[in-house]
């Protein structure tokens, strides 16, 4: 296991303080569930960073990773479905529950190949929800061009997802050792996209 | 040219001086409790900031708790000498002499007090109080005694934050008590995990500790429920400041992640899990202490 180094945990660091301050001011003055969905995607960002810092690259191998990284893109999508397809909202939210519930069950019930199906579908419908739908409503003028840079976040979110997923599933896609080296920078990118998206949108 | 020798000259024996005492006051606690201070006075929101105030508060918590961990030290001396994690003190390994200590923590906490009581009587009185608790009543009589002593410990770190906001208002209301018991119920949860992952040590040394007295289970439940406790005296305090909504909700999203691991220690133990318990229960005060702090500036 790669060790963490003294910039790895900087990186960490300002990634929690951004989602600390995106978890502050940036979701004001929005309706209940679309604050609440936010609140639990970034707070969920800001533990995590704490936990890496705290215990290091280790924490990466408690079976709760792959649970608490499928809490980001859900709820985040989540947030974004609320708030700009109200129409769609309790669809969505029945995907979400039922597609969690999914994840943690596979994970502890039945690991193996249906875990990663479950896995890839829920995480797959949540990130392209991230990617795409904030670059579709920059682009048709509902919001600021700024907001593009949400969807750049869901991209990265996707991107590091996979990697994590993949080397969950013990079929990595990189080296260990680079995906280990890329993740804090990873985060990083991701979270500011995030968090100068909501700003500028 | 004469100047510039005697300047390289003093600065040489500050440095020294330096290196021979600050490893007598703790830093690292020494400054988080300094810091819950200061957010117990930055908690009172005084819509005009006095700076000498704040400087006399922060001097005179530094020297009270410096001398109280400076007795604390001088007493303990004998059982930091019998633990490995703490035989490299400067009393054990013979680096200061047990005299040179006991006055230095004296001149130190009497320094402190004194001017905390020529500050302000009633917040003078709690650093009093807070200093005799933890150097009497937790060192010299509890420590050896009792498992229990933790809480009387406990109620000595609580002091600063209460004394900030005595200092500030001018007088003790709910909103002190509140957070001086979320500092209460959060030192067990430092102190307990603490004693775990030095089970050993302490048992060499003879002082009696949760893990000893009531087991590794007990001890986790034990840190689980002052976790909780923890946690809702600081969202009744930030409730009772009337911290802006963002700032509730961000301590609400640290809350939560100390409550996951104290539930995480009871249900899946391990050294892990309770390192990072003991990691992120200190990170969970200082933050939550700077919040209150960064909110009202």
């Amino acid at each position: 296991m790669r060790n963490m180094t003294r910039f790895d945990r900087v990186l960490l660091l300002v990634t929690g303080l951004l989602a600390a301050h995106q978890v502050v001011i940036g979701v004001e003055g929005l309706e209940t569930l679309v604050v609440f969905s936010y609140t639990i995607a970034f707070g969920v960002l800001l533990v995590a960073c704490l936990l890496l810092i705290i215990l290091g690259y280790d924490v990466l191998d408690s079976p709760v990773v792959v649970v608490v990284s499928t809490i980001i893109p859900l709820s985040l999508s989540l947030g974004l479905v609320a708030e700009y397809l109200p129409e769609n909202v309790y669809l969505y939210l029945v995907f979400v529950l039922l597609g969690f519930l999914a994840v943690v069950i596979t994970r502890f019930v039945a690991p193996g190949r249906v875990a990663v199906i479950v896995l890839a579908v829920v995480h797959g419908i949540s990130g392209l929800l991230i990617t795409f739908l904030p670059v579709y409503l920059s682009l048709s003028g509902v919001t600021s061009p700024g907001f593009i840079l949400v969807g750049v976040g869901g991209a990265l979110i996707g991107i590091g997802g996979l990697l994590l997923a993949f080397l969950k599933t013990g079929k990595p896609i990189l080296p260990r050792a680079t995906i280990l080296q890329v993740l804090p920078v990873q985060l990083l990118l991701m979270t500011a996209s995030f968090v100068a998206g909501f700003a500028l949108g | 040219m004469a100047t510039t020798t005697i300047n390289h000259h003093s600065l040489e024996v500050l440095s020294k001086l330096k290196a021979k005492y600050w490893p007598l006051i703790k830093s690292l606690q020494t400054g988080l409790l300094l810091v819950t201070g200061v957010a117990g006075y930055a908690s009172c929101r005084c819509p005009i900031l006095n700076w000498g105030e704040l400087l006399g508060l922060v001097s005179s918590l530094f020297l009270a708790i410096s001398g109280s961990t400076v007795l604390n030290m001088w007493h303990d001396r004998d059982i930091d000498a019998i633990m490995s994690r703490t035989c490299w003190r400067p009393l054990p390994s013979g680096v200061i002499s047990p005299r040179e200590a006991l006055y230095f923590g004296l001149l130190l906490s009497a320094l402190g007090v004194g001017w905390a009581l020529a500050m302000d009587t009633l917040y003078g009185t709690i650093v009093f109080a807070g200093l005799f608790i933890d150097v009497v009543v937790y060192t010299v009589w509890l420590k050896r005694r009792t498992a229990w002593s933790i809480l009387w410990g406990g109620i000595a770190g609580a002091i600063p934050v209460l004394a900030g906001r005595a200092l500030g208002i001018g007088y003790v209301d709910w909103i002190g008590v509140t957070l001086a018991l979320s500092v209460l119920f959060w030192i067990p949860t430092h102190i307990l995990t603490f004693s775990m992952r030095n089970y050993d040590d302490y048992q060499r040394a003879g002082i009696p500790t949760f893990p000893s007295i009531y087991g590794f289970q007990a001890t986790r439940t034990a840190i689980s429920i002052s976790s909780v406790l923890a946690a809702i005296s600081m969202a009744l305090a930030a409730y009772g400041i009337g911290m802006m909504v963002g700032y509730l909700r961000l301590m609400g999203v640290l809350s939560a992640g100390l409550l996951l691991l104290a539930v995480a220690s009871l249900v899946r133990p391990s050294e892990r899990v309770n390192f990072g318990l003991f990691k992120y229960a200190s990170l969970y005060m200082l933050s939550a202490m700077l919040l209150l702090v960064i909110e009202a500036f």
